[in-house]
């Protein structure tokens, strides 16, 4: 097993809305009014069925109330056992998901002002990522331009799969605001379900739905790069959460191979999708879909061709390991530092600023 | 001077002296409609002549995301009589054949073939068309083998074709795309799967399609190349919904072909399938094994377009985990992203590694020889 390095930053995890009542005091009368008023009840997204087995680890999940959702249990299981020093709470309440734009937009900003109140102001390791109304990227530039004076919010956060692919232009102003803000933007598994998780429909199984995320990510990353984002952006860092990263190196393998070969579509891409990916993207370490031997690890740790692109997560409350083996076997001590400090560090600027 | 040598030296052997080859996706191509009517029904000449295709995208003719090349072709695959790429049979003797040594290819009609009309029942009248153009027109020559094409969106008539061609040895695969209308393990399917594999048939998906559906999860990309990229992540939606759905182990002579979409990302695929299911698994409790066990020995791929890491020995890694008896080789003549078999390989390999690869894999799985 590899040996966990004190004072590292998990970079996802996610402390739960208990329900929508718990956001009562943070949004404006008319969203509250309207709430009241229309019976809206809950925000929970399919991505995450509340009793699946993925949905929390068994011994992390509350006698009552959503896995997640307590603060001093959160200590318990997320951060003292790791001994982490700073963790990213990506809050997926299913903002992202409304028709509305304008609730969306009033959604959002009640559960960042609740992330901030209930959680980063009672506990110091904790930073938070901004939830934007990414159905309409003006109010989203809004949502950014109001949060991050706090500085205790390090990044923004999008679902890697919305209305459109998330290259697309119409989500630029949305970088911009992240990189004047010095943000990455983190994009996170899960859907607004706008279209099927496959481009073959919608398939039958959970199981299905949480495959899919994989693929999403590749498309989500071929986009991001065929679009021209890292040469309109350059200081701008992504951040994949919960994506996988075990396909990672076959995916660069197949799109660098169609640039080199269809470059003259996409001529602003001015660098190897490869050599892209390993300056501006990072991803997280959970889950962690490792082959079956340590040595086919080691390879693929050599097909990554970097030791600075993985982050430490725990994921939790998801269950995606037992114990304490949040790290896949065979990691070497530098690369477990890099992994969870130094590469969470020079990812997300502002994460030492706060510290008191 | 020191000179400094950076690729291998290209070694020409005479034709007779070369190793055999087994292509396992040639793309046999009509100029036009006219070519099918001798071998359609005249109701469905009218219907073509009247209104066309209309598959579930936007354009009349060509495709939504213009390729990189006309007809997405070689530029020196033009036949010299005229005509398309991939049209003249002599010429893709010559060009192909002859020139590579191909014992054993197999041709699959993509593109225009019926299979995905908004108008189900005109699809099937072509699919069952191409069929009998291909039986005519190019299964006489001996080195080629045909794959049967269905109207796989409607299971009845796709079931028909399927007996149709059943005992024809000339005929040695039932060929689909990987962009179903819908998830393609689902129940709609299963008598299809059946009768391939009572006849014998691997099902061959090969890359495309118009189901209907974005490509992405998150909708419709800009370019060809999102398009391109998107077949593996496509392959991977498919490939997933058998395994899930239990196509597999329902079907233990079932056997899956997925064509020109990549195989790199099997493995780490086959991992993610087998993690999720162990914690998932009370959801899909028909599935005895793990995922990654009905892969391995229920699935097969061809290799074009050939993965190129750098270094270009990272592939082999990739190709042992899937098992080199479970790769085929192919060249997706007439296409532009055409694979050489003597540039594909990035080193020399063992001498019955390569021949697998080349030649025994499919000469084994399409039961030739």
């Amino acid at each position: 097993m590899s040996v966990i390095q004190p004072g590292g930053i998990d970079c996802d995890i996610h402390p739960a809305v208990p329900s929508l009542k718990a956001l009562h005091p943070y949004l404006s009368d008319h969203w509250r009014d309207t709430i009241i008023q229309r019976g809206v009840s809950e925000l929970e997204s399919i991505a995450y069925p509340a009793n699946s087995p993925l949905t929390s680890r068994p011994d992390w999940r509350p006698a009552s109330g959503k896995p997640g959702s307590d603060l001093p249990l959160l200590r318990q299981h997320a951060l003292d056992p790791f001994g982490t020093s700073l963790a990213v709470c990506n809050c997926l309440y299913g903002v992202q998901l409304l028709f509305s734009e304008d609730m969306a937009a009033g959604f959002a900003r009640a559960v960042n002002d609740w992330l901030a109140h209930e959680w980063l102001d009672q506990e110091p390791r904790l930073r938070g990522s901004i939830v934007v109304p990414m159905q309409n990227p003006e109010l989203a530039v809004e949502e950014i331009d109001r949060v991050a004076s706090d500085h205790r919010f390090v990044q923004v956060l999008l679902l890697v799969m919305h209305d459109m692919p998330l290259g697309k232009r119409h989500y630029w102003p949305i970088y911009a605001a992240a990189e004047r803000h010095g943000l990455p933007i983190g994009i996170h598994a899960g859907s607004a379900y706008r279209h099927p998780v496959t481009p073959l429909g919608w398939p039958t199984y959970y199981t299905e739905d949480y495959a899919a995320q994989a693929p999403a990510f590749q498309q989500a990353l071929s986009s991001l790069i065929c679009e021209g984002v890292f040469t309109k952006y350059p200081e701008l860092k992504v951040v994949l959460l919960e994506s996988g990263f075990t396909w990672l190196p076959a995916h660069l393998w197949r799109l660098t191979k169609f640039w080199r070969g269809l470059r003259m579509e996409v001529p602003w891409v001015d660098r190897s999708p490869a050599e892209i990916v390993r300056s501006n993207v990072r991803l997280t370490i959970q889950p962690c879909d490792a082959p079956p031997t340590t040595e086919a690890f080691q390879r693929l740790l050599d097909h990554m061709q970097s030791d600075e692109m993985l982050l430490f997560s725990t994921d939790y409350p998801h269950w995606q390991f037992d114990g304490d083996a949040v790290l896949p076997d065979g990691l070497s001590r530098d690369l477990v530092r890099k992994i969870m400090i130094d590469n969470p560090r020079d990812t997300y600027s502002r994460l030492l600023e706060t510290v008191q | 001077m020191n000179v400094q040598v950076t690729s291998r030296p290209t070694i020409q052997p005479s034709a007779s002296s070369k190793l055999a080859i087994a292509d396992g996706d040639i793309h046999p191509q009509r100029n036009s409609y006219k070519d099918l009517y001798p071998y359609m029904e005249q109701r469905w000449v009218e219907m073509a002549k009247t209104f066309g295709s209309r598959p579930r995208q936007a354009y009349q003719a060509g495709p939504a995301y213009p390729k990189g090349q006309p007809n997405a072709s070689r530029r020196d695959a033009w036949p010299p009589e005229g005509g398309r790429p991939g049209s003249s049979l002599p010429f893709m003797q010559k060009q192909l054949l002859d020139e590579n040594n191909i014992q054993l290819g197999i041709l699959n009609p993509t593109g225009d073939n019926g299979a995905s009309f908004q108008n189900r029942e005109f699809g099937a009248g072509v699919a069952s068309a191409m069929n009998r153009w291909v039986e005519a027109e190019w299964l006489i020559e001996p080195r080629l083998k045909g794959s049967i094409v269905v109207p796989y969106e409607d299971t009845d008539a796709a079931v028909a074709e399927i007996e149709r061609w059943a005992g024809d040895p000339r005929f040695v695969q039932v060929l689909m795309v990987t962009r179903t209308a819908n998830p393609p393990g689902q129940k709609q399917y299963w008598k299809i799967y059946e009768a391939a594999a009572a006849a014998g048939l691997p099902i061959g998906v090969h890359a495309f399609g118009f189901g209907g559906y974005p490509v992405s999860g998150s909708g419709w990309p800009s370019f060809y190349i999102e398009d391109m990229v998107g077949h593996a992540q496509s392959a991977q939606s498919f490939l997933t919904s058998l395994v899930i759905e239990g196509v597999f182990e329902r079907i233990p002579a079932f056997k899956l072909v997925l064509i020109e979409s990549g195989f790199a990302w099997l493995p780490p695929l086959a991992w993610r399938l087998d993690k999720l299911w162990r914690r998932l698994k009370e959801e899909t409790p028909f599935l005895k094994r793990a995922p990654s066990e009905y892969i391995r020995e229920q699935v097969w791929l061809t290799t074009q377009p050939m993965e190129e890491p750098q270094p270009r020995e990272h592939v082999l890694d990739a190709i042992g985990w899937i098992g080199w008896d479970r790769l085929l080789f192919a060249t997706d003549y007439p296409h532009w992203d055409y694979d050489d078999p003597a540039q594909v390989l990035p080193m020399p390999l063992p001498e019955q590694q390569r021949r697998d690869f080349f030649f025994n894999n499919a000469m084994s799985l399409y039961r030739q020889g």
